[in-house]
This record gives structure tokens, C-alpha cells and sequence, in this order.
């Protein structure tokens, strides 16, 4: 993992999205983070947003996708793992149709 | 083989333009076409006491709203035989008496084109990756998902095909 990250820390970077009614309770779009479990994303965002706007994202209905694959539950856990380089995206209840 | 047609898109779509495809792909093995258009009401849901709408702008997640609608046609596809799939999503600002969303399901048989047709939009409701915000004299505020969208997405979840 160590050559990996000297080769491109940059792919390592988890980009994330928040939609919705989360993008505007976190008040930003996009951000960047360095994490590979849950644990390590939840700590930065609460570092980045406000920790009152980070516990919206953990809210029951809330799901999230990680390379737009839908995680619908487990994912709260602190030693579920995120793909490194990922695109993990916080998703509110959907209301379509 | 059954042929499918998605899109999400922010302008209008043509009923009797998709109909004819829908019609013409089933060709002569199509015993039925079964419709649907959702339509903007004008009543606010939040307020719920008929204060006027004045829009209503859809988001979604591009890339992944359109394979959710693709798992959603695989699963009708997987509990019926069905020859044409046409789903148009809108998104955007959109106002009262506007077009949202149009199903087009052709079958052999009616009963399939009925339920598939039924079964794809109680699911666009729930699974399909949209969010809808309602602009009123109340301001602007994210509609919440219906317990009657669960429940309805929730009885074909029981019943397997």
C-alpha cells in the first residue's frame, strides 16, 4: 500500500457528493477525503463540516453509493471499508416518479 | 427479445410519438400496450391543505439514476414477458399540468403489461434515484417519501414473480 500511495496518493483521494436535501444541510456540494474505512471518512467530515451537519448524513433513510452502487445498509459501521479512489455519494430518501 | 428504451431528460416528452415506437417494436406479437404519464398537481403535499405549487424541480445523480431505472426494467423484465419497455424521466423545473414521467410497457397479454407497468412506476417511486423539491408560498422544501410509495414498493418486494 505504501508504493501505491508514492506512485498516486492523488487516486487514493475519496471524492465525495453530497445530493439533495444533505447538499444543502452540509452547505457544499463535493469535498475531498483521505480514509479507507468509515471510521476515517465520518472523522474527517465532522473536521470539514460542522459535526452537527456530519450527523445529518448519518440519519436513519440515508444511504449512500460508492462508485454509484447503491450500499443500502452496514455501511455506518465503523470498519466497513471504502474502496480506495472511490466516488462515495450521500444519498437522502428518493422521491421520484 | 425484449427491447427497452430510458432517459432521463429535462424536456418534454410526446405520448403518442413513444406509443407509435412502443407499438411498432411489439409488432405482431404485442396484445396489448399498457401507458402511464405522472402529471405536476398543483396541490401542495407539504402544507396538505391545497395551497398552490408553483414548481417543481427535480435532481437526480447522473449515471447512476439511469442504471437504477435499468435494474428496475430488468426486474419487470425478470417477472414478465415483455416485448417493449419505454421509460422518460424528467428532470429539472417543472410546472403544474407539466409532464414527469412516462411507462410504456407492451406485452402479449394485458395482465402483464398492466402489472409491469404498475410495478415500474411504484419502483421509479422508491428506487428510482430522484429527489423533487416543491416551491410554494411556503418557500422552497424537499418532498418526503410517502408511506403509501413504501407500502405499494413493498407488496411487489412479497410477492415473488
Amino acid at each position: 500500500m505504501a508504493a501505491k500511495a508514492e506512485n498516486g496518493a492523488g487516486k487514493m483521494t475519496l471524492q465525495i457528493k453530497f445530493f439533495a436535501s444533505l447538499r444543502e444541510s452540509v452547505g457544499i456540494e463535493t469535498l475531498t477525503a483521505e480514509a479507507s474505512s468509515m471510521k476515517g471518512l465520518r472523522e474527517q467530515l465532522q473536521a470539514s463540516l460542522s459535526s452537527e451537519s456530519a450527523a445529518v448524513l448519518y440519519a436513519d433513510g440515508v444511504q449512500i453509493a460508492i462508485n454509484q452502487k447503491l450500499i443500502a445498509e452496514n455501511w455506518r459501521c465503523d470498519d466497513f471499508e471504502i474502496t480506495p479512489g472511490a466516488e462515495v455519494a450521500f444519498l437522502p430518501r428518493v422521491t421520484g416518479g | 427479445m425484449a427491447t427497452r428504451y430510458i432517459q432521463v431528460q429535462e424536456s418534454d416528452f410526446d405520448f403518442a410519438a413513444h406509443y407509435e415506437a412502443a407499438r411498432k417494436l411489439g409488432g405482431t406479437d404485442a396484445g396489448a400496450i399498457a401507458g402511464f404519464v405522472g402529471l405536476v398537481r398543483d396541490h401542495n403535499k407539504i402544507a396538505g391543505d391545497g395551497s398552490e405549487v408553483r414548481s417543481l424541480t427535480l435532481e437526480h445523480y447522473p449515471g447512476m439514476t439511469e442504471s437504477s431505472i435499468e435494474a428496475i426494467v430488468d426486474e419487470a423484465e425478470s417477472r414478465w414477458p415483455l416485448l417493449v419497455t419505454r421509460v422518460i424521466h424528467r428532470v429539472g423545473t417543472l410546472l403544474p399540468e407539466d409532464q414527469i414521467v412516462l411507462v410504456l410497457v407492451a406485452s402479449g397479454h394485458r395482465d402483464a403489461a398492466f402489472a409491469a407497468a404498475e410495478f415500474i412506476m411504484d419502483y421509479l417511486k422508491t428506487r428510482a434515484i430522484f429527489w423533487k423539491r416543491e416551491a410554494s408560498a411556503y418557500g422552497n422544501q424537499w418532498i418526503e417519501s410517502t408511506g403509501h410509495d413504501l407500502e405499494r414498493s413493498e407488496k411487489w418486494r412479497a410477492q415473488p414473480s
